[in-house]
């Protein structure tokens, strides 16, 4: 069965879609995702659609569960690459993905996921 | 009985029109060269803006033309610029205005050209059915339609070029009227001036976010105190603009907001959200300069 | 009735159909000359109603037609299947209604996304969707 490479850099995890997204891969992926985060307790998840030329309702709903998902086991994720015409026909199509967390490029990701993770640890440090 | 007369009649008729288009188109063949002379001749003393045609194009453009017509008159069974046969001739016909059109000539002077043709060609018909005016008020009919028929479709052909002409200036003009300027490091600025149709909304929305992929923005200010009215549509469009941004990773601040705008805004009941909106581009720099992480010092403040 | 210069049928039956019919819907946008946004609205419309197709309505089939109306070129897409048909369609074009797990955006969305929509549905006999988008 194809599955989508789900690649670890320490404490976060990053998947990087390039290939047509189907319903299945789409199902596969969601789960792979939350039994990565479980096991290696990642702190965030970064999503690289910057190759996705297209995202239905389905895939747009994808994205949405696994930014709540990760959310209930402790990990921020951040959808990054979105492409214009992409974003112009989500909006077009009535998906605004409120929860969702965005950014440009992976290099604007990572710096929202690490700050994330900063602010919870002062946080918890302050309660200490 | 009476069915009988009128299909004779029918009959009759495209009998003996077929007859004069096989003579007319042979005609032409003939006198190729006589035709090709007066008729260009006529045609002379065109100008433009872009000045006269030149005589040589003139020539093959009316050289194909009574090249094409002979042959939809000998292939056709009914002398009718609507049938099959006449397709090479409306070919040329399309060609010819299009060309017309590009060099800037106008409507007249296209139909100057398909109009001149009548007199050298029905000169040619009275001179060579001399014998029979029957012949004769039969041809020059069958011929005068056809021209006429033609006429109409090379200004058709014409107005269909303008028509993609004005609607490509339309375009640039839109994208030039829509311009991104960068006012710092990730901040971009589009000040709207004017109204705001769907169709430019479409296009500005498509250049600031193309722009903030290109320049790596992560504010843009919407500016428009330039846009005179702001009606439902325009708020969607605003809306819906700000939503694709944010869902890129990049933030959209509203700003030039009049009180009479604000009215209307809240009179339409529509809902901003979250978006935030600020009166002036000034305000709005100073909320993307904070949210950039950057802070705007004066000289005098700063240790050396 | 607007000429058909170029015509397609392509199956919907299985999942992997939506990926294909999507391949083919941006190829055919893309000969048309339709700009990125254009295309990739038509292509969005036409995997909800894919998807419809196999999910709702059982399988079915997916027509593609180039037209051209003058200078206009336009491309028409027709989602044919016998599924058990959209008893209430007022209700099913509505934002956020489903019948099954989706988020019901499909109908409404692709409504959304196209410049022409028309919808004929019976009760067990089927539904028939056509989009089209112009350049």
């Amino acid at each position: 069965m194809e599955r989508i490479p789900i690649l670890r850099m320490g404490e976060y995890l990053l998947v990087t879609i390039q290939v047509d997204m189907y319903d299945q891969l789409a199902m596969t992926l969601q789960d792979d995702l939350t039994n990565c985060i479980n096991k290696n307790s990642s702190r965030g998840v970064l999503i690289d659609i910057s190759s996705l030329e297209m995202v239905d309702s389905f895939i747009g709903r994808m994205l949405a569960n696994i930014s709540s998902m990760s959310r209930v086991l402790d990990a921020e994720t951040v959808v990054v690459g979105m492409q214009p015409a992409v974003a112009i026909t989500l909006v077009e199509l009535g998906m605004s993905l409120a929860g969702v967390k965005t950014a440009l490029n992976v290099e604007k990701g990572m710096a929202l996921l690490q700050s994330a993770a900063r602010v919870d640890f002062e946080v918890d440090g302050a309660d200490d | 009985m009476r069915t009988n007369s009128i299909d004779n009649k029918k009959c009759a008729y495209s009998f003996s029109s077929h007859m004069a288009s096989t003579q007319l188109a042979e005609l032409i063949v003939k006198n190729k060269k006589s035709l090709l002379d007066t008729w260009a001749s006529e045609q002379v003393n065109v100008f433009s803006k872009q000045g006269a045609l030149h005589s040589t194009e003139v020539k093959t453009q009316c050289s194909d033309f009574l090249d094409a017509l002979s042959e939809g008159l000998k292939k056709s069974d009914t002398p009718f610029f609507q049938n099959a046969a006449f397709d090479p001739l409306k070919e040329v016909i399309t060609s010819i205005s299009k060309s017309r059109a590009l060099q800037g000539f106008s409507p007249s002077e296209i139909a100057l050209f398909i109009f001149s043709f009548k007199k050298p060609f029905f000169t040619l018909i009275q001179n060579e059915f001399k014998a029979t005016s029957q012949t004769v008020a039969s041809e020059i009919l069958i011929v005068s339609q056809l021209i006429d028929d033609v006429g109409i479709y090379s200004f058709e052909a014409y107005q269909k070029t303008r028509e993609e002409i004005i609607n490509r200036q339309n375009q640039d003009l839109l994208e030039l009227s829509t311009p991104v300027v960068k006012l710092w490091d990730g901040v971009l600025a589009l000040p709207l001036i004017g109204t705001l149709d769907s169709a430019r909304t479409q296009v500005v929305m498509e250049s600031l976010l193309q722009k903030i992929v290109e320049t790596s923005a992560d504010v843009a200010i919407i500016d428009i105190t330039g846009v005179p009215t702001v009606d439902t549509l325009v708020a969607q469009h605003l809306l819906k603009t700000v939503t694709a941004a944010r869902l890129m990773g990049a933030e959209c601040i509203i700003s030039g907001i009049r009180p009479q705008i604000a009215q209307t805004i809240v009179h339409l009941g529509v809902n901003l959200g979250d978006v935030i909106t600020k009166a002036s581009l000034a305000e709005a720099f100073k909320i993307a300069i904070d949210k950039s992480g950057l802070v705007v010092v004066k000289k005098s403040l700063i240790k050396h | 009735m607007v000429p058909t210069i170029k015509t397609a049928d392509h199956p919907l039956r299985v999942e992997v159909d939506i990926v294909q019919a999507r391949h083919l819907v941006r190829k055919w946008a893309e000969q048309l000359g339709f700009g990125i946004v254009d295309q990739t609205k038509i292509v969005t419309a036409a995997s909800e109603l894919a998807r419809n197709t196999i999910v709702y309505g059982r399988g079915g089939e997916m027509q593609l037609n180039a037209l051209e109306n003058g200078a206009r070129k336009g491309l028409e897409l027709i989602f044919t299947d016998k599924g058990p048909g959209i008893a209430d369609l007022k209700l099913a074009l509505q934002d956020g209604y489903t019948t099954g797990s989706g988020l019901g955006l499909g109908l409404s969305g692709a409504k959304r996304l196209s410049n022409e929509f028309e919808i004929f549905s019976k009760v067990g006999e089927g539904t028939k969707i056509i989009i089209r988008r112009w350049k």
